[in-house]
């Protein structure tokens, strides 16, 4: 038994190749990967991402149980419609999922958590919110679609009305403003310029018809999967789950230690596996030559081994990248096992591609 | 439906072969194929000379989805391989039956020809997928 978003009726209209992408009916691509993937970086492409489930957080203690909730800490954000990225950890200091809160005030947040772990987060955050005063809200009334590309603030205005166009002049990344019945985020997940739209259900075939009409590609999750590979953004259950610290998936940056006395799910087993070093560490590798990097591949370090949790042909470089869990010591060679074979792969830092660049 | 030619002959492991004369076939992927691999990021081809066994592996097709093994449908020598598809191998998925084509080869034993399906055959096998 699939789910289907709204939007799928356009997906079909749109000549789209279906998949089942964790129950939910999903568009693969619409004829070709590679052309959307370089829609979005050289034009505006668009994603329907009402998969993902929208968590609101309303209460008098809404502040302190995001504080116990993520690793990140949520006394940050002072800016209403700042948004923050953060890992939302287990005791033992896995990762149960990776999401965007986004802060309208000390008694009010949105959640986005990833469609794949939705029960699992969904039941995660009902016994953490046990002990606080907070109203937890799923809204699946609501479409998203993600629109990218060097172009796509400007093709969205097209289809957004002067109140809607306002509120998000010279909006900042990763900011979300509700204007008129839409809540747009600069918030994206391919390296590019560009919003997240959330929209109703009932509004969302139409804004979707309204961005095909600006010219903004659709773009399916062949293409996503793709472009957020080259801007090094983790996936869910590929490059990090319940089984990996956040240390060994390039998510450092996203755990808050000051101050020292908030005491954040997971926390004591990741202190001490800082204090140690002992988890391995999340890297970047480049073939240039021939060949594509396969997540789930042996890497071959100089005292070790490792694996690739993602691997992809890379359309913007012209070669394969990949992301890999190695040792910390590894150096800046490695080898990977493909297709039976040794092959030489240069190690870099886990991001390829920024704003349509190369970052290697 | 994909389109499958109905004078050509193929193998169940997707591979299309078309008689040139002189004992000489070309082979190439099936559009069916191409569409279950995506689009194709980089095609490995034999080398001219090369003796090739019928069902032997000799060629891969790396598409951004996986890699595929491709297999010699009858038995001989490579006599020419479409060296385009280095710059282009996205003629393999917009014209699987023509400018995607991927090596030519001199058949040792043309009877081997009987071994393969015609057009109806294959789209039974494709069907049971």
């Amino acid at each position: 038994m699939t789910s289907k978003t709204v939007l799928h009726a356009k997906h079909v209209e749109a000549g789209a190749k279906m998949v089942d992408f964790h129950g939910w009916e999903m568009p693969i691509n619409y004829g070709s990967q590679i052309e959307e993937h370089n829609a979005v970086r050289t034009d505006a492409g668009m994603f329907d991402v009402s998969h993902m489930t929208i968590v609101d957080v309303k209460g008098a203690d809404a502040k302190a149980f995001l504080r116990k909730l993520v690793a990140n800490d949520v006394a940050k954000l002072e800016v209403p419609g700042k948004a923050l990225y953060t890992g939302m950890l287990n005791e033992e200091g896995g990762v149960i999922d990776d999401l965007i809160i986004y802060f309208f005030s000390d008694t009010e947040y949105r959640l986005v958590v990833n469609s794949a772990t939705r029960e699992k987060d969904l039941a995660h955050i009902a016994k953490v919110a046990a002990d606080f005063a907070v109203e937890i809200t799923e809204r699946p009334e609501f479409a998203m679609i993600a629109v990218q590309g060097p172009n796509a603030k400007e093709k969205t205005a097209k289809v957004l009305d002067d109140a809607q166009n306002a509120a998000v002049e010279g909006m900042k990344p990763f900011f979300g403003v509700q204007a008129g019945n839409l809540f747009i985020a600069t918030t994206g997940y391919t390296g590019e310029a560009g919003y997240e739209i959330v929209v109703h259900n009932d509004d969302a075939a139409d804004l979707w018809q309204k961005l095909l009409d600006a010219g903004v590609a659709p773009a399916g999750l062949g293409a996503r999967d793709t472009l957020r590979l080259e801007a090094g953004m983790n996936l869910y259950g590929s490059d990090m789950d319940e089984t990996v610290s956040p240390l060994a998936a390039n998510m450092a940056w996203t755990i808050a230690w000051e101050p020292e006395d908030r005491d954040f799910i997971g926390r004591e087993a990741v202190a001490k596996q800082r204090a140690e070093k002992s988890t391995h560490k999340l890297v970047g590798l480049v073939l240039e030559s021939k060949g594509v990097l396969r997540g789930g591949s042996k890497v071959v370090v100089e005292g070790g081994e490792g694996i690739i949790t993602s691997g992809t042909f890379s359309p913007t470089l012209g070669f394969s990248v990949a992301l890999a869990r190695v040792p910390r010591s590894t150096g800046e060679t490695a080898q990977v096992e493909m297709r039976k074979k040794l092959v030489d792969v240069k190690v870099v830092k886990p991001c390829f591609v920024r704003n349509g660049k190369s970052v290697i | 439906m994909s389109n499958i030619p109905s004078e050509l002959k193929y193998a169940s492991s997707h591979e299309w072969v078309r008689a040139e004369g002189d004992g000489v076939y070309t082979v190439g992927i099936t559009e069916h194929a191409q569409e279950l691999l995506g689009d194709m990021v980089f095609v490995e081809l034999p080398e001219v000379g090369d003796e090739v066994d019928a069902g032997e592996d000799c060629a891969v097709a790396e598409s951004v989805k996986a890699a595929s093994d491709i297999y010699a449908p009858i038995t001989g020598e490579v006599v020419a391989i479409n060296e385009d598809l280095e710059d282009s191998p996205e003629n393999v998925n917009n014209d699987a039956y023509g400018d995607g084509w991927l090596f030519k080869v001199k058949a040792s034993d043309e009877s081997e020809l009987a071994n393969l399906l015609d057009a109806e055959g294959y789209e039974n096998t494709i069907d049971e997928d």
